[in-house]
């Protein structure tokens, strides 16, 4: 069963199209990857996937509703969001920020009951943000921050959670850590997530599904091994590669040759 | 490494903080209460005879000496506390650390409306209706002129908002400037002490008209207090959580908007209370809003009062000087003292 519909949406920016004709699914605890150069429209997908922008068509069901039809806050209750690492210019603590993953499920003057505190304290155990639980954001390192944003949209107890380029700002083995943090939630609390990124081998090894995004359509949709083929990824990408097979964990693996355009001044000479 | 008081090294928990926080501005409006009743001219009252005045009925003088210094101390904790919780607000509505009440061109539209009211008498009716209510109506129409302009091209951007109240500000300014130079010298003097600001010009009936505005104001204000937490983060973070950004800042605009026209309409534009309190306060128990807007409505009080009393500790030098000034004097340097001492914590 699907929990993430998306029917012929389309968003423009004053009269220019970002993107159209995005029509996809997305079923319960599945990881889908957004493939697509800069400036392609995912992080405006995005943002128009929990009405952060408003589509100027088509539309967007979580868990068969249309969230045109949900308030803010309803729509907050099913869908997290992950944005790409920008600096917090307040002190708030880790805990604090975390806590705010309960805002949409509140009252204006309640605290938090018993089970919200359980549900943050689980949300920073799991992302292991509780040993710098009364530390100051602003003062954290990217890293740190990004699990605090996370533990943040696991306290929101999301169907879905969007994440926008994770990798970005990470050194290599942080994203590895946090790309196998999101995995496993998306395995063992059912949560779909929908990674943006245009970190080409992060995505192959972590993605169920890839939708590759070319020329603000939908180029190809489906495994890595079916679509990431070195003719898809000239096209999209502009990058001569292709896939293998990663003898340790029979996982696909990118193998990057170069830039297409490069290539081509090579030859040319 | 420099021992911080209220730094993460001693571990304090919030909730201590908050509590010695309350215990401390306790004693401080307890005392700042006492001090502002017991002056009168160049004369002090001891803490008995306010105590007697206050629930004896008190002798003779020294009773209608208190009654008029009562409407004083009542009107300032709330226009203290109005203003504080204001600047609260636009602070953190705007993630901007210059952000006070007035940021909008609130106080420039309101001097400039007093400052009508001033010049051209209108017959039959007093300047002490027709004042306050050109103040109050110029302070709303500024900000519904200033929210305007940010509207045109579709989204109001907070940076446009800023930049607009400052362009209507400077204006208004320059009309009140010029207005005070053409202005008939009897009159001059009255136009650059509203700007000013003073307590003592407001009556029993028009404060029944300003608290319940003021109370209900900062009630409502209150109901924002964690979706200001979630703004704070930034209006996209705020938005991932539910929280109807447009709206509530549309909200908050129009309730601090009517609670600071209500406040500066009888007792003038008081400034340096709603931009110095708030930040005082975030620097001792960092930014979370369930806690800076009450804590910030009991200190802005607390500092008028000081400050009204300071204003009048001098009166035999150079008479009672209007509690703006003492605001701003006060306020400034220890501003910039808690500056240097918390830079790094502050987070601006």
């Amino acid at each position: 069963m699907s929990v993430l519909d998306i029917d012929s949406l389309e968003y423009s920016y004053v009269g220019h199209p970002v993107f159209e004709d995005i029509t996809l699914s997305v079923g319960r605890g599945e990881v889908i990857g957004i493939l697509g150069p800069n400036g392609c429209g995912k992080t405006t997908l995005l943002k128009n996937l929990n009405r952060n922008l408003t589509p100027h068509g088509g539309c967007v069901m979580v868990e068969s509703e249309d969230i045109a039809d949900m308030t803010k806050k309803a729509i907050a209750k099913k869908v997290a969001v992950v944005p790409q690492t920008n600096e917090i210019r307040f002190a708030f603590t880790a805990r604090e920020v975390v806590t705010m993953g309960r805002l949409p499920f509140q009252e204006s003057f309640r605290g938090e009951s018993s089970e919200d505190l359980k549900i943050i304290e689980d949300a920073m155990v799991r992302t292991d943000v509780l040993k710098f639980a009364d530390r100051h954001i602003n003062t954290m390192s990217g890293g740190e921050r990004q699990r605090v944003i996370i533990a943040r949209a696991i306290a929101q107890t999301p169907k879905i959670l969007l994440m926008d380029e994770p990798t970005l700002h990470l050194d290599i083995s942080m994203q590895f850590e946090v790309l196998d943090l999101v995995h496993r939630l998306a395995k063992e609390k059912d949560i779909t997530v929908v990674i943006v990124s245009h970190d080409l081998p992060m995505v192959v090894r972590y993605c169920d599904r890839i939708v590759m995004m070319h020329d603000r359509r939908i180029f190809a949709m489906g495994a890595p091994e079916e679509i990431l083929t070195p003719e898809n990824m000239r096209t999209v990408f502009d990058i001569e590669a292709e896939l293998e097979k990663d003898p340790r964990s029979g996982k696909p693996v990118v193998r990057l040759y170069g830039s297409c355009k490069a290539d081509a001044s090579v030859t040319n000479k | 490494m420099a021992p911080l008081i209220f730094g993460e090294k001693m571990a304090m928990s919030k909730r201590s903080k908050v509590f010695w926080a309350l215990a401390i501005l306790a004693i401080i409006i307890v005392v700042a209460i006492y001090l502002d009743l017991s002056i009168y001219g160049t004369a002090r009252l001891s803490p008995a005879e306010v105590w007697n005045a206050l629930f004896d009925g008190g002798t003779g003088g020294v009773h209608t000496i208190v009654n008029q210094s009562l409407k004083r101390v009542i009107i300032g904790l709330f226009i203290g506390a109005a203003l504080a919780v204001c600047g609260a607000v636009m602070q953190a509505v705007f993630r901007n650390p210059l952000a006070s009440p007035y940021l909008l061109g609130l106080s420039s539209g309101a001097s400039l409306g007093a400052a009508i009211a001033i010049l051209f008498s209108v017959p039959f009716i007093p300047l002490g209706l027709t004042q306050p209510l050109l103040a109050f109506v110029f302070c709303l129409m500024t900000m519904f002129i200033v929210y305007t302009i940010s509207k045109i091209g579709g989204d109001v951007r907070t940076e446009t908002l800023i930049l607009a109240g400052v362009a209507i500000s400077s204006l208004f300014s320059a009309v009140v400037s010029f207005l005070t130079y053409v202005a008939p010298s009897d009159k001059m003097g009255d136009i650059v002490f509203w700007t000013m600001g003073s307590l003592s010009r407001i009556e029993w009936d028009e404060m029944a008209f300003v608290i319940p505005i003021i109370v209900a104001g900062i009630l409502l204000m209150m109901t924002q207090m964690k979706n200001l937490n979630a703004m704070m983060l930034g209006d996209a973070h705020a938005m991932d959580l539910g929280v109807d950004v447009r709206k509530v800042r549309l909200f908050l605009l129009i309730v601090s908007s009517l609670v600071v026209a209500a406040a500066v309409a009888f007792v003038g534009a008081i400034g340096f209370v709603g931009l110095v309190i708030p930040h005082i306060f975030r620097l001792l128990l960092g930014p979370d809003n369930r806690y800076i807007l009450p804590i910030s409505a009991i200190g802005g009080g607390a500092f008028i009062l000081l400050c009204d009393f300071l204003s009048r500790s001098f009166a035999s030098y150079a008479g009672v000087l209007p509690i703006g000034v003492v605001t701003s004097i006060i306020g400034a340097p220890f501003f910039v003292y808690l500056l240097c001492r918390k830079k790094t914590e502050v987070g601006w």
